[in-house]
This record gives C-alpha cells, sequence and structure tokens, in this order.
C-alpha cells in the first residue's frame, strides 16, 4: 500500500447547524474492500457522497490518489457511485444503461455494445443486453447496477447499501458475487451498509459510524473481538451488558461489581476505564457455557433459568432470567450435547474472563 | 360480458348510490356538453343555409358545399382555389405551432426548476407568481398587452429613451404582440404537465447520470426529456389546439394584415349569418387540429394513453 486510493483527512460536514458527519480520518488502501457500518442516519450516505462530488466537506479534505478534489464535481472524479436505490434508467435497454458512462465520453457505438457485453459477461448476464431493465430480477438489476458504474472503470467504487432491497438469500448470494467481481476488477470498493453481517463477511476493514462519528477502523475480527466502545461492543454482533463499578484493575483483568455480584473481564488499554467507574462488562452469547457442580464457585458464574429457547437449526440462541431484569443471552452450538428444549430449566452459566471486555459507559446501539 | 363486470365491480367499489351517481353525472356531461352539441355542428356543416320558412322542406337536403367553398370558394370566382380562407387556415396552424414551440422552450426550464430545484417556499411561491396573473381576465390582459406594446407604450418608450431606436416600432403591426400575448396566454398548460412528469423524475437517475460524467445537456437529452415526454406531449396539444382555436388575442393584438381562422368563423356565424358555413369552417378546423396532433404523436412515438397521465 504505497499511497492511500482514498484519503478523508479531517472531513467534517455541516447542514446548517447540523453536524452530519464529523472530523473523519481514514486512509483507504488501494484495491481495498472499505467498508463503513452504522446505523440508519449515522451520516454514511452523506460521506459518500462526500467522496463522489456531490457534496463539499464543510472542513477537512478529501483526497483520491493523492489528489484534493476539492472543486471538482462527480463527473470529473474518477469514481463511480452505485445509488441506494440503483437509479438505473428505466427507458434505456440494459446494455444502453452498461454502456451510459462510454456514451457520454464519446465511445462509438459498436464498441460501446462490444464492451457492454464484456461487462454482461463478468456479471453473468450474457445475451441479456437488449431486455429493458424492468424484465430484470432485483439481482440482475443489482449486477447490472455494478456492472453501469464498472464500465466508466472508475479508480474507487463507492456503494450505498446496495443489497438493502434484496431478500435474504439472494442478499447473502450478491455478498459472495461482489466480494468475487472485486477480486477480479482490483479496484478500490467504499461499501456502505448497516448490517454488519454484510461488513463482516465482505470487508478487508470496516469502520463503525455512530451519529456522525467514526467509532473504530478495523478489520472484521478486530472489531468483533476487540471493540473500543459501548457503541461498538452493542452494535457489532449480539452482545450482553452487564453494568458495574470498577473495583479493581490488575494487569490485564478488570473486577466488576454490579447486580450480579462480582465479574471480571479483560482490560482494554485503548479505552481504559479507572478504578471507581461505572462501566459496562460486554460477553458474547457464544461465550458463555453452562456451569456444572465442578465449577459452580468458579469466577463470573451467574445463576439463570432459561426463559426463551429459539431454535434455529445450528443453534440454540437461549434468553435466560438472571435474577430481576437482567437477561443473558446465550447461543450453543446444536452438537447434540444439549437436550432439545431448555425451556423451564435452571441453568448456571459461565464465562471466561478473557472472553468479556470491559469498556466506560457510552452510548448503547438501539436496535 | 367484461363490462358487465366491469360495472358490478364499479358498483360494489364505490356503493350504488354513489357508483350511480358517477356514472349519471360523467354519462350527462360527455351526451349532452360534449356529444350532441358536436353533433349538431357536424349536421349543421352539411346542409344549406336556408331561410327559417324552407328548414325540414324539400330544400333542406345534405351537401358538401360548405366544405367545397373553403377549398374551392364560390363558384363564380376566377381563382381554382379559395387561396385567401386557406392560406388564413395554414397561417393558423403553423403560427400555433410556433407559438407551441415557444411555450416549449419557455416552459421546460421553468417546470424542471420548480420540479427539482425550487425547494419549500420559493417553490410555492415560484408557482403562486404564475398562477395569480391569470385572475385577470382574458380580455384585459390581451388590452394591457395592446397599452404597453403600442407606439406610446412602455415598451417603446424604455426603447426610445435607450437610445437603441428613434422611431417607435410597430409591435402590434409586425405580430410581436400577438404572438407574446397567445404565447403568455396558455403558458401554465404547458408547464404543469410537464412539471407533473419531471417531478416523478426519481433525482438519483440525473445524479447516476452526471456521476458517469454526464454534462447537463446530454442528462435532459438522455434522461430527464424520454421521461418527461408524455407531460411534454400533453402540453404541446393542450396549447396547440388552445393556440389554434383562439379569438380574443387575434382580435384585439393581431396586426390589421393578420387573420385568424377563429376569425373567419365568426365572421361566418355573425356578420355572414351562414351558420352551416362556419360550423363547416370550424369542423374544418377542428380535424385538421387533431389530425395534426395525432401525426405528431406518432411522429414522437407517443401513445394517447400516456398522455392522460
Ligand atoms: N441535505 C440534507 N440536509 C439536511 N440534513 C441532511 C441532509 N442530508 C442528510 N441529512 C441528515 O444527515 C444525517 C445523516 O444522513 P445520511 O443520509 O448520511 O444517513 P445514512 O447513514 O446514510 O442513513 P441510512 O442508513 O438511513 O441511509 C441524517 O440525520 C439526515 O437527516
Ligand atoms: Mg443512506
Amino acid at each position: 500500500m504505497s499511497q492511500a486510493a482514498v484519503e478523508l483527512d479531517s472531513v467534517t460536514i455541516k447542514f446548517g447547524d447540523f453536524v452530519a458527519v464529523r472530523d473523519v480520518n481514514i486512509d483507504i488502501g488501494d484495491g481495498e474492500f472499505f467498508s463503513f457500518l452504522g446505523p440508519s442516519g449515522c451520516g454514511k450516505t452523506t460521506l459518500l457522497r462526500a467522496v463522489s462530488g456531490f457534496l463539499e466537506p464543510t472542513d477537512g479534505h478529501v483526497r483520491i490518489h493523492g489528489n484534493d478534489m476539492a472543486g471538482i464535481g462527480p463527473n470529473v472524479r474518477p469514481t463511480a457511485l452505485i445509488f441506494q436505490n440503483l437509479a438505473l434508467f428505466p427507458l434505456m435497454t440494459v446494455w444502453e444503461n452498461i454502456a451510459f458512462g462510454l456514451e457520454v465520453r464519446g465511445v462509438g457505438k459498436r464498441e460501446r455494445r462490444d464492451r457492454a457485453e464484456e461487462l454482461l459477461d463478468l456479471i453473468a448476464l450474457p445475451g441479456q443486453g437488449d431486455k429493458m431493465v424492468s424484465e430484470l430480477s432485483g439481482g440482475q438489476r443489482q449486477r447490472v447496477a455494478i456492472a453501469r458504474a464498472l464500465a466508466v472503470e472508475p479508480k474507487v467504487l463507492l456503494l450505498d447499501e446496495p443489497l438493502s432491497a434484496l431478500d435474504l438469500k439472494l442478499r447473502q448470494h450478491m455478498r459472495t458475487e461482489l466480494r468475487a467481481i472485486q477480486q477480479r476488477v482490483g479496484i478500490t470498493f467504499i461499501y456502505i451498509t448497516h448490517d454488519q453481517g454484510e461488513a463482516l463477511t465482505m470487508s478487508d476493514r470496516i469502520a463503525v459510524m455512530s451519529a456522525g462519528v467514526v467509532e473504530q477502523v478495523g478489520k472484521g475480527a478486530d472489531i468483533y473481538d476487540r471493540p473500543d466502545s459501548a457503541f461498538v461492543a452493542s452494535f457489532v454482533g449480539e452482545n450482553n451488558a452487564f453494568r458495574g463499578r470498577v473495583t479493581q484493575i490488575s494487569g490485564d483483568e478488570v473486577k466488576l461489581e454490579g447486580r450480579q455480584g462480582q465479574l471480571v473481564g479483560r482490560f482494554n488499554p485503548d479505552n481504559p476505564v479507572r478504578e471507581g467507574d461505572e462501566a459496562y462488562l460486554f460477553v458474547r452469547p457464544e461465550s458463555f457455557k453452562f456451569a456444572d457442580a465442578a465449577n459452580a464457585d468458579a469466577v463470573n458464574t451467574i445463576k439463570a433459568t432459561v426463559r426463551e429457547d429459539e431454535f434455529e437449526g445450528s443453534f440454540h440462541h437461549l434468553i435466560l432470567a438472571a435474577g430481576e431484569d437482567d437477561y443473558v443471552r446465550m447461543s450453543l452450538t446444536n452438537d447434540g450435547s444439549h437436550s432439545s428444549n431448555l425451556k423451564g430449566a435452571e441453568q448456571s452459566v459461565r464465562f471466561e474472563p478473557a472472553r468479556g471486555v470491559v469498556l466506560p459507559i457510552g452510548p448503547l446501539a438501539t436496535e | 360480458m367484461s363490462l358487465k363486470r366491469w360495472m358490478t365491480g364499479f358498483m360494489e367499489k364505490n356503493g350504488l348510490l354513489v357508483g350511480l351517481y358517477i356514472l349519471g353525472a360523467v354519462t350527462l356531461w360527455i351526451v349532452l356538453m360534449i356529444v350532441l352539441p358536436q353533433l349538431f355542428m357536424l349536421d349543421f356543416s352539411f346542409r344549406y343555409n336556408l331561410p327559417p320558412a324552407e328548414i325540414g322542406g324539400p330544400k333542406d337536403v345534405y351537401t358538401l358545399s360548405n366544405y367545397k367553398y373553403l377549398i374551392y370558394g364560390s363558384a363564380g370566382s376566377a381563382a381554382d382555389y379559395n387561396w385567401i380562407d386557406l392560406s388564413v387556415f395554414l397561417q393558423t396552424i403553423i403560427a400555433a405551432v410556433f407559438v407551441t414551440l415557444i411555450d416549449l422552450a419557455l416552459c421546460y426550464p421553468i417546470a424542471y426548476y420548480l420540479a427539482h430545484t425550487a425547494k419549500g417556499a420559493t417553490g410555492r411561491l415560484l408557482i403562486l407568481s404564475l398562477i395569480i396573473p391569470y385572475w385577470v381576465n382574458e380580455i384585459l390582459r390581451a388590452f394591457a398587452f395592446r397599452i404597453i406594446f403600442g407606439a406610446s407604450g412602455v415598451i417603446n418608450n424604455f426603447l426610445v429613451y435607450l437610445g437603441l431606436i428613434d422611431q417607435p416600432i410597430d409591435f402590434i403591426r409586425e405580430d410581436v404582440a400577438l404572438y407574446t400575448g397567445l404565447s403568455y396566454a396558455y403558458i401554465l398548460l404547458m408547464i404543469f404537465p410537464i412539471y407533473n412528469a419531471v417531478e416523478s423524475l426519481d433525482r438519483n437517475q440525473v445524479e447516476a447520470a452526471r456521476d458517469m460524467g454526464s454534462g447537463w445537456l446530454r442528462i435532459h437529452w438522455r434522461i430527464v426529456i424520454p421521461f418527461a415526454k408524455p407531460g411534454i406531449a400533453s402540453g404541446c396539444t393542450m396549447v396547440f389546439m388552445l393556440t389554434a382555436g383562439a379569438l380574443a388575442a387575434p382580435q384585439i393584438l393581431g396586426g390589421p394584415s393578420s387573420l385568424w381562422f377563429t376569425q373567419l368563423i365568426v365572421q361566418w356565424f355573425n356578420t355572414g349569418g351562414n351558420w352551416p358555413r362556419g360550423s363547416a369552417y370550424a369542423i374544418a378546423l377542428l380535424i385538421a387540429c387533431v389530425a395534426f396532433v395525432l401525426f405528431m404523436m406518432r411522429v414522437f412515438k407517443i401513445r394517447v394513453g400516456e398522455i392522460g397521465r
């Protein structure tokens, strides 16, 4: 990675007094599949529009391959944007859609047609060029939008939640497809989504956004396993949050005193807590195990009763009640070692201290 | 069968009372206000202009003479064709096309601006300032135009004051006042259909085209205009028909040499006292206009159904 494909340098975007994007600093590498992940309204589209040129940042700079993009319109930037609703041209055929960018560039009709055919092959729709857009299925339209954007040979492809309109099956299929296309064409993809599954499966790196601020940037596994803030921990994947007061920090272990008594979790030096602070301890559902008689008194054991057992094939997703108002979400692999319906069972559960992380109090993601 | 099914469906949807009312009102409207009068005119146009005593008598038979008169003139005249009336007829249609084109050129940008750029209060203010002038009635407006375009009107005074001209221009004789008045008269009928069509265009399509490097001209030519075509057609049709059939503006603003075909029609009805001939002239104008519009729609590949949207 000699030079960043896209540099966001202290980018702030305001609408009047409202700050939609606040001081974003990210370097996105050449050929990287980079995702912005965040809940609806957190400023993802706004940031993407600043990269594509439909919007100028109020402060800061957007650079593409080292060139400052200030004052350069979307029609001359080396980016192509795939819109949230695709925005295919309904009155043009599929191949005319794909070749529109080439038409703009004055490429002759014959060459345009040939190039469109090549791209139709790439998106696995060979020979469908003469259809109208309305004759295609959702997934096919999706791919045409990608081909249309790729036809102008952008250096950076920007995708604004392009899969959100598709049904679940197709969405999962298109994830693989998108990733494969990206690897074939080798250009930088900047992908926007509020679906963490999409972000985790496709991306090289992810930036998690909340209310206009980038909370954390990293590889999917980093973000999932080592969240840096309460928001990231609660937004990415399922998480149990236990609130309590920090009583002791020793090495990389933090002791927390809360409604479940004493719990022990991992210390996060990137966002440290101090003794005496209120804090959250986050534990993933899959980090819980059933406690048995042998380790009934071990650390991080919580007495609980199974309230719900959602059986989802490979997993049991359990909701356990622990005391008055606390619930524990727990996922069990369906490996044959558990009874088929656990509802109503009294079961103590426990987790390893290294599988929990203690973070300062902050806003949690509300689904 | 299918009509019956449609009827029962229609009644079920609206209830018997409301259904009957709508059906009755629409039928009455169409028959009484549209079909019957035109049928009478049509019938009239094929009859001789007889004194009241002879109507219904043996001389009251159908004839093509009124239409023949428009084409060939009176039997006694020296010329082969009725060039005077025919040329007025043709001029009226050409002038109406011209006015329609002016309106289209004027209104498309306004409609696009209103639909896609002007927001909230600005947009409402603009629409209001387009509508309110139409509260002034047509005659008043026409005479007002006559005054400002007159030899000592505001425009001439201003041009003389600027030193651009030393003699006032006769805008009336040059038909400038007429074309301005006619173009202005039906501007709303051009703006609103186009505005409606353009407004339903997904803005992302415009941005997508822009993102792919397209300039504004191409965006309009390839994306916006094809999309707004039904609206444009509907606006053009209305403006063309109404301009060709206009009477007040040509009468008040027309120069001495310009005659609108509607003025000929009125002459036959009024001064000429020849209703059958007036009817024939009016029907000829109607048919020519409809034929012309249908032909243009054919050329631009627009189906009649699309205009209704
Ligand atoms: N043109 C605008 N004027 C004023 N506010 C705006 C404008 N565009 C966006 N906003 C505001 O900025 C915030 C971020 O909007 P944005 O469209 O970037 O969200 P998003 O993360 O893309 O959400 P979603 O996932 O729902 O698409 C929102 O609160 C929105 O109301
Ligand atoms: Mg968005």
